[in-house]
């Protein structure tokens, strides 16, 4: 298992155009994507709703795990993700 | 005669009669389900066919409206398959239900979950889900899409329009919009807008479906609507719309036209914008290209900084959608008229004469190179050219020049792509600037001319003072005068020179502009066609420099 926490700097935070492009790129990887904010709260990085559902704004800290599959390589393709998307 | 006052939220009188737009109903859902395999099945092909529907909206989008509409519809696709979405609707169906029951049921837990949140973006993405939930229904109950299957055009008459439903609506059959709801920010006052017909919002319960076949006429300016006027009401909406439809026949002729004198002479005629939205209207009335993206709107519209990333996505953006055609984009021009509590600015007895502009940008590093590097980021998606406002002498542009070339620097060694031959160009608005064009020409690609500043500084009249009447002149010939000089210097050293202030869009000015060799007017989207109109009835050799005397 591999984690990164990235603070969101995108002005809406996790809002519906990026968590649909995080969908399509987790479901492209081979690992459990799971995010997670501070309070606790997580969602399957393939699941649309329940990631606009934790309403993660500007500013927030969230932590990004990588369970299983190619963790190294995809542990890369979510962080260059989140910096250029959000 | 009933007549109806709403809020006006796009202009134009139209006339036509109401037609009220026909949703699926969720009345007709059936209540029997089949087994649970029938049901599956019927809502997989419903799904499926939907995702198709809606990444066909999406090409049409792109093409149409521009990449942030075409998200819409794939983000839209996406809800439609969606794990939560589809376990809940299993779910529903694995309790009995019909598939029916299951997409409303659906759709209603997640439009409610999204209505709850704490944030207005989420709360407005309730809709989205409904419309997603719509759709799929549709296509379960097997209603056409299209809304309108009339043979003549029609005001077209709803509660208010879902972004798919606008967007599906066959616009050759619309000739304006009347809804109970919405607002001057709803999807259909901002795709009336575009289309460029009237459209009143607001009407309440004062629009009733009795009206529907009914002869109407709207007036998108007054908000007024008058159902089977009586001939005074009648008449007057009729001198209007006589007036309009002259104006349009004649301005749609100008569409796809050249914009090129009597005798020959070219001019860029090219729009002023002041945020990415606006270049709908840019392309609606045939601008070739944007000669002042104003990018103070993102300085303005936010409580700190904006990132790099927000300023690279605008500028993306605005590029992108405008192809290869020229996107002349300001660097930020606060402090003066307009200021931003997060620069915290010193108050100043006289801030048109202040710190502002460029001189904030040269004074603060890095905000300024925050900006170039979104610009030149965003270079490598179109044609981007970078203005600096405020210039009074040659070292500033020398270190404006500079800091874009350590910009460049970084990005090269980042690995980034940009366009290393984006144009550089300064407005002329100040008189020193004037005087010293001729050296200013050798250092950059164009000259703007910024009349409204030029002329403030020039006369010595503040332009926000209002009691100054008739000694606050842009037609002065010291003002224009200015503008041969600044001309003259641009032509010497081989650039071109345009005019992006107010006064290019006075036609009364054009004969002057062409006088003097102007190769570029930038106006507000609307004055396009009418300055192409007048272009086209102009001979460049004849005009005259007398306005030039005294």
């Amino acid at each position: 298992m591999k984690q990164f926490t990235y603070t969101i700097t995108d002005s809406v935070g996790i809002h519906a155009r990026p968590a649909g492009l995080l969908v399509k790129a987790a479901k492209a990887l081979d690992s459990t994507i799971t995010i997670a904010r501070a309070d606790g709260r997580s969602a399957g990085a393939t699941k649309l709703m329940a990631l606009m559902g934790l309403g993660v704004k500007q500013g927030e800290t969230v932590t990004v795990t990588v369970e299983g599959g190619d963790e190294e390589g995809n542990f890369a393709t979510m962080s260059k993700f989140f910096s250029e998307n959000l | 005669m009933v007549v109806m006052q709403g809020s006006g939220v796009s202009k134009g009188v139209a006339k036509g009669p109401v037609y009220f737009y026909q949703r699926a109903a969720a009345a007709a859902v059936r209540l029997d389900a089949a087994c649970f395999e029938e049901e599956k099945r019927r809502l997989d092909a419903a799904c499926e066919k939907s995702v198709e529907q809606l990444n066909a909206l999406a090409e049409k989008a792109r093409k149409e409206a521009g990449e942030d509409a075409a998200m819409l519809f794939e983000t839209h696709a996406m809800f439609v398959e969606d794990e939560d979405f589809t376990d809940c609707m299993t779910a529903a169906l694995e309790k009995g239900c019909t598939a029916e029951r299951a997409v409303e049921a659906a759709g209603e837990q997640f439009s409610a979950m999204l209505a709850g949140m704490d944030d207005e973006y989420m709360r407005a993405r309730a809709a989205d889900i409904k419309d997603v939930a719509r759709r799929i229904l549709s296509n379960l109950m097997g209603i056409a899409e299209g809304g309108i299957d009339l043979d003549g055009p029609v005001i077209l008459a709803a509660d208010d329009l879902a972004p798919s439903e606008t967007l599906q609506l066959d616009k050759r059959k619309i000739l304006g919009f009347i809804t109970r709801g919405g607002s001057g920010n709803s999807h259909t006052a901002i795709l009336a807008r575009t289309m460029g017909i009237p459209a009143i919002c607001g009407l309440g319960d004062a629009l009733k479906r009795e009206m529907d076949g009914c002869v109407a006429y709207i007036d998108g300016e007054t908000g007024r609507v008058a159902v089977e006027p009586d001939e005074r009401t009648l008449a007057a909406f009729e001198e209007k719309y006589e007036k309009q439809r002259e104006m349009k026949t004649l301005m749609e002729t100008m569409k796809g036209q050249k914009d090129v004198t009597l005798d020959g002479r070219e001019i860029m005629v090219y729009c002023n914008i002041g945020s990415p939205e606006d270049v709908a209207a840019v392309q609606a009335n045939d601008g070739q290209g944007i000669g002042l993206f104003r990018s103070e709107f993102l300085y303005l519209a936010s409580s700190d900084y904006p990132t790099e990333e927000e300023q690279f996505r605008a500028y993306k953006q605005v590029a992108a959608a405008m192809g290869g055609r020229r996107v002349v984009i300001r660097t930020l021009d606060i402090g003066a008229d307009k200021q931003v509590g997060y620069f915290a600015l010193q108050k100043e007895e006289n801030p048109a004469l202040g710190m502002r502009a460029v001189r904030i940008c040269l004074s603060r590093p890095e905000v300024f190179r925050t900006q170039l590097r979104a610009l030149y980021r965003a270079s490598a998606y179109g044609r981007i050219a970078i203005m600096f406002p405020m210039i009074t002498s040659v070292w500033e542009v020398r270190e404006c020049k500079q800091a874009c070339r350590k910009v460049m620097a970084e990005l090269d060694a980042e690995g980034v792509p940009y366009r290393r031959d984006t144009e550089i160009g300064i407005m002329v608005e100040t008189p020193a600037c004037v005087f010293v064009a001729e050296e200013l020409a050798k250092e950059v690609d164009f000259f703007s001319v910024g009349t409204n500043d030029l002329t403030q500084y020039t006369l010595a009249c503040d332009r926000q003072a209002n009691d100054l009447g008739r000694f606050f002149d842009p037609r002065h010939p010291a003002v224009l005068r200015a503008v041969k000089m600044a001309a003259d210097a641009a032509h010497r050293a081989g650039i071109w020179i345009g005019i992006c202030g107010e006064m290019g869009a006075d036609l009364s000015l054009l004969e002057t502009f062409l006088a003097i060799g102007i190769d570029e007017l930038s106006v507000s989207p609307a004055a396009v066609l009418p300055l192409r109109a007048e272009i086209r009835k102009t001979t460049a050799g004849a005009c005259t420099l007398e306005r030039l005397k005294c």
